[in-house]
């Protein structure tokens, strides 16, 4: 297999994985879910294929031709995106694996529907994470912002319809309203949108075309016309999604879709503006302090949120923001962080959100404060919940505990006590709303009000699922070089 | 034989057939000579097109009789543009109007409502193709008067009180029109466009000020421009339009929206462009700085009030309104890219109005009913119509992978490219509210519940279904696949600019 079959696979086996979940549909559920986890492994294959090809410096890239002036429709992979379709594509298997046990554990309805949906999404993701220009990837974006609203309305009630109305509104009116004039005001400015090292803004500036202000102008369009990285104001969808099944917020909701807009930003931030015109811009120092304050404001109110999900939800609203500001304070040091904590985040966080819904499952508890001494009656979700937890706050022996080290480095680099500060409370938060749900699950005693319902672990597959992101969240601590390796490509892009 | 005279058979043959449908008198026999003649007429159109694009301009002398002194039928790409349009929408919208107009409109009169379509489109295919400007305004009260019957023959009775005030209004706006022409042939004796447009830029009568500067043409100019405005709906003369479209017959609405206004926008680009040649219109009248900001106003202010509609119709209505301020924006800028983007803009939305208008129809014909109150949750019952309003409303706003993605696209770049950046925050202002009231409809029709004590609805007969899916599937193929649309307006921009240049 070329690279640039593989290229087609990664991009089209997700969707003929849909086509083909449809055709089977109910009448065989078993073999229905063989075809997801088999077009996963398919898929992760490819992309591993295609990172090989990467490494040996060769150019992977695929041209759909031209619909208009400026809307060119091209994929064209390197190292950024490369890590974060390696992250997608891997952690899809894993979730199908967990979706499976989840919906079965959990009596979901429509269940066809859900992974067919899943399938397109993935696609979607994969394809931005691809994208050669602004204009594939806003194609992409909003892609996925269509596919993955059927998964947040899955549940079809009144609630679900309501968040999915915040959902689809936040994230469409945000990307159409700003994202879209800042994709056209680089096309007006520079003439093209394809991804260049570097960045293609300098020469409109030295041609005096646009004023430093007006730069930094169309950076905040791109800093806040990408709902999906969840920079306050624009945050308010993430916990209104929650209103989906727990597989979808934990692949979706803690990894594709939320970091397809932390992407966004990084890869405009290094292939559009590049990171030593960025220096430049005053109005970047305002927005990264806003992603900064991001960062604190969202680990004050999970503090407050007594429901697992939101609490997550907004947690991953903090972390998205020390990927924002990874990227705003524009070092190399700041940037590298940022993409290692995409991957790192990633596995943390879906394995707490894999514990939130095997707790779900299997004792139907939701809220925080139900979960005293849970942790002797599901040993192996609460284990998985720790290193998560840990991973998230950026302790040791996980994965978060680099990328939080560079991030800190970066921002010390630059010179923003501020911001170091930020990054610094933030951490100090996230032990108190995150760590203390693990102690209160195997150190306090079960509180019984009334009769407790009697629950063992969550379904078998739920389980491994939860093992295998723990493992990897672990295994980014001793061997983070597997990621390090491709940043390490993406240096020379930078200057 | 055929090649030769096409120019012309295009416009003769539904006119002959309009006749031929009265004296057929019996619905179904109409019906099949209208089908006949319009789909001649499309693939004739598409043929021209071809030829246009290939060999450029066509010229035909009416009985001979050689330009100026005869009248001359002239096709440039942009008249075949618009004519394509035309008759496609038409060929999609006759085998539709076979099921529809027997639901709406009583038998009796089926083939005055035959021969009334194939007026109104013998017409509007007339203003296309000639050139002469007298000779259009002929065509235009042909469409015009025939439009007035067909809207009144709408079952709501406040369709005749829409059709009255649209015929008060419209023959207003005609009669400027003709006064416009009036003056300019008092100035120079010629009806000929393109002869006008030589005649204007030549010395006025005290032989040292063109004739242009006179103030004669001026205040030709100002009734031209005011009464096009007119029959293209431009905020603030749009006040006829929501309820002719709300009141009309579905076929009527669907036919009128994706194509009256769009001739009438070519109506504009005429009086701009080729009759006063020289640019005139932009360099010495503050033409571009009052379009503009009117045309961006409409669209806001139109699609705010859409936002307020209780009414399917109405709010397709003010949505069109809103939309034919994009178009003229395209056009008010006057640079190659503006145009191109006009034109491509008039085209997608006649293919999402289209759809978005025959598949009201089709609910029309279950529900019978346009209010809101009375559509709840419908949409879940008649999938494949869902599927069409789900289609063209993305595409009205400008939702990727549809054509009007394409054409918004086009539009923000040439606003762009005239360092226009206050009109793109505009465009994307009602970009935004479009995904509002677009929202609404969706949430009136799939996400709320029928209500218990409702009739249940099936989808609508096939007659119906397909031709609503195929020109919501075009909305896909343009924004997808085919890039044939974008292609030639670039062509018909270049061509006007040309004409402006000679």
């Amino acid at each position: 297999m070329t690279a640039a079959v593989a290229l087609l696979v990664a991009l089209l086996a997700p969707l003929a994985c849909a086509a083909g979940v449809v055709l089977i549909g109910r009448r065989s559920p078993n073999l229905r879910e063989a075809l997801s986890l088999l077009t996963g492994g398919v898929v992760f294959a490819s992309v591993l294929r295609i990172a090989r090809a990467v490494e040996a410096g060769e150019s992977v890239a695929l041209d759909l031709g031209e619909m208009a002036p400026g809307l060119r429709f091209a994929f064209d992979v390197e190292p950024l995106g490369l890590i974060f379709a390696l992250v997608a594509s891997l952690l899809w298997p894993v979730t199908t694996l967990y979706s499976v046990g989840y919906m079965r554990g959990h009596h979901e309805r429509n269940q066809t529907r859900f992974f067919c949906f899943f399938a397109v999404s993935i696609s979607a993701v994969l394809a931005l994470a691809f994208s050669a220009n602004l204009v594939t990837l806003f194609v992409c974006y909003e892609a996925i912002t269509l596919a993955t609203f059927p998964l947040v309305t899955h549940a079809n009630d009144r609630a679900a319809w309501q968040g999915g109305r915040m959902y689809l509104g936040v994230l469409m009116g945000t990307s159409i309203g700003l994202l879209l004039f800042g994709v056209i005001g680089v096309y007006a400015l520079a003439g093209t949108t394809e991804f260049t090292p570097g960045g293609v803004l300098a020469g409109p500036l030295a041609e005096g075309k646009v004023s430093v202000a007006g730069l930094g102008v169309l950076l905040a369009l791109f800093v806040f016309g990408t709902g999906k990285a969840a920079v306050m104001p624009v945050h308010r969808w993430l916990p209104s999604a929650m209103v989906a099944p727990t597989p979808v917020s934990a692949l979706l909701h803690a990894v594709a879709v939320v970091k397809a807009g932390v992407f966004t930003i990084v890869k405009v931030v290094v292939y559009v503006f590049g990171i030593e015109l960025l220096q430049e811009i005053e109005l970047r120092d305002v927005l990264a302090h806003v992603a900064g304050f991001t960062v604190v404001a969202a680990s004050v109110i999970a503090l407050r949120k007594d429901n697992l999900k939101e609490r997550l939800a907004y947690s991953t609203i903090g972390q998205l923001s020390y990927i924002v500001l990874g990227g705003l304070v524009a070092t190399q040091r700041s940037v590298e962080g940022a993409v290692l904590h995409i991957a790192t985040h990633a596995t943390g966080k879906i394995t707490l959100f894999f514990g939130a819904g095997a707790i779900l499952v299997a004792s139907h508890k939701k809220n925080v404060s139900q979960l005293d001494g849970i942790g002797r009656r599901m040993p192996i979700t609460m284990g998985c919940f720790l290193v998560g937890a840990l991973s998230i706050v950026g302790l040791p022996p996980t994965g978060g505990t680099w990328s939080k080290l560079l991030l800190v480095e970066g921002a010390a680099g630059a010179g923003d006590r501020l911001l170091v500060a930020a990054l610094l409370v933030s951490s100090l938060l996230n032990i108190a709303y995150l760590l203390s749900i693990p102690i209160r699950a195997f150190l306090r005693h079960e509180t019984v009000p009334g009769a407790p319902a009697e629950h063992g672990e969550a379904p078998l597959a739920c389980r491994i699922a939860m093992v295998i992101t723990a493992t990897l969240t672990i295994a980014l601590f001793f061997s983070p070089h597997v990621v390090f390796d491709l940043v390490a490509l993406m240096v020379p892009n930078l200057s | 034989m055929i090649e030769q005279h096409a120019i012309i058979l295009v416009v003769v043959i539904p006119l002959l057939a309009a006749p031929l449908c009265v004296l057929l008198g019996r619905g179904a026999l109409a019906w099949g000579a209208a089908t006949a003649a319009v789909w001649s007429s499309f693939g004739l159109a598409l043929y021209l097109l071809d030829r246009t694009l290939d060999e450029g301009v066509q010229r035909y002398m009416l009985g001979g009789w050689q330009a100026p002194v005869g009248i001359e039928y002239r096709l440039d790409v942009p008249g075949a543009f618009v004519m394509t349009l035309v008759t496609a929408i038409g060929a999609v919208v006759l085998p539709y109007s076979w099921t529809s107009v027997r639901k709406e409109i009583d038998d009796h009169r089926h083939h005055w409502f035959y021969a009334c379509l194939l007026l109104c489109f013998a017409g509007l295919l007339g203003i296309t193709v000639t050139g002469d400007a007298f000779n259009l305004f002929v065509f235009l009260e042909i469409s015009s008067l025939s439009t007035y019957v067909l809207v009144s023959m709408g079952r709501d009775r406040r369709a005749l009180t829409a059709s009255f005030r649209y015929l008060l209004l419209g023959t207003l706006g005609a009669t400027f029109y003709l006064i416009g022409i009036g003056f300019m042939y008092l100035m120079t004796g010629t009806l000929n466009m393109e002869d006008l447009a030589v005649r204007l830029a030549g010395p006025g009568p005290d032989g040292v000020t063109p004739v242009v500067d006179t103030t004669t043409i001026r205040a030709a100019l100002a009734f031209l421009s005011v009464g096009v405005s007119i029959k293209m709906a431009l905020f603030p003369l749009h006040v006829w339009l929501p309820n002719v479209y709300a009141y009309a017959p579905s076929v009527v609405s669907a036919f009128l929206s994706a194509t009256a206004t769009k001739v009438a926008i070519l109506v504009l680009l005429r009086v701009f462009y080729t009759v006063d040649g020289k640019a005139i219109a932009f360099e010495s009248l503050p033409l571009a700085d009052t379009l503009v900001p009117l045309a961006i106003g409409g669209a806001v202010v139109a699609s705010f009030v859409a936002i307020y509609q209780r009414d399917v119709k109405r709010l397709l209505a003010y949505s069109s309104i809103a939309q034919v301020g994009y178009m003229v924006v395209g056009i008010g800028l006057a640079t190659q890219l503006g145009l191109a983007a006009g034109l491509l803009h008039l085209f997608n939305h006649a293919l999402m109005k289209g759809a978005l208008f025959l598949a009201i129809g089709c609910i029309v014909y279950r529900v019978g009913q346009t209010r809101f109150e009375l559509l709840r949750g419908v949409g879940r019952q008649m999938p494949l119509t869902s599927a069409a309003i789900v289609i063209g409303g993305l595409s009205l706003v400008g939702v990727p992978l549809t054509a009007g993605f394409v054409s918004k696209w086009a539009l923000l770049d040439a606003v762009l490219e005239d360092g226009r950046w206050v009109t793109a925050s505009f465009i994307l202002l009602s970009s935004l509210l479009s995904v509002v009231y677009v929202g609404q409809l969706v949430h009136v029709l799939l996400i709320r519940r029928r209500p218990k004590d409702a009739e249940p609805v099936r989808e609508a007969p096939l007659w119906l279904v397909v031709p609503t899916l195929v020109l919501a599937a075009a909305n896909l193929w343009f924004g997808v696949v085919d890039s044939t649309p974008s292609e030639i307006s670039r062509t018909a921009a270049e061509a006007l600019l040309q004409e402006m240049q000679q």
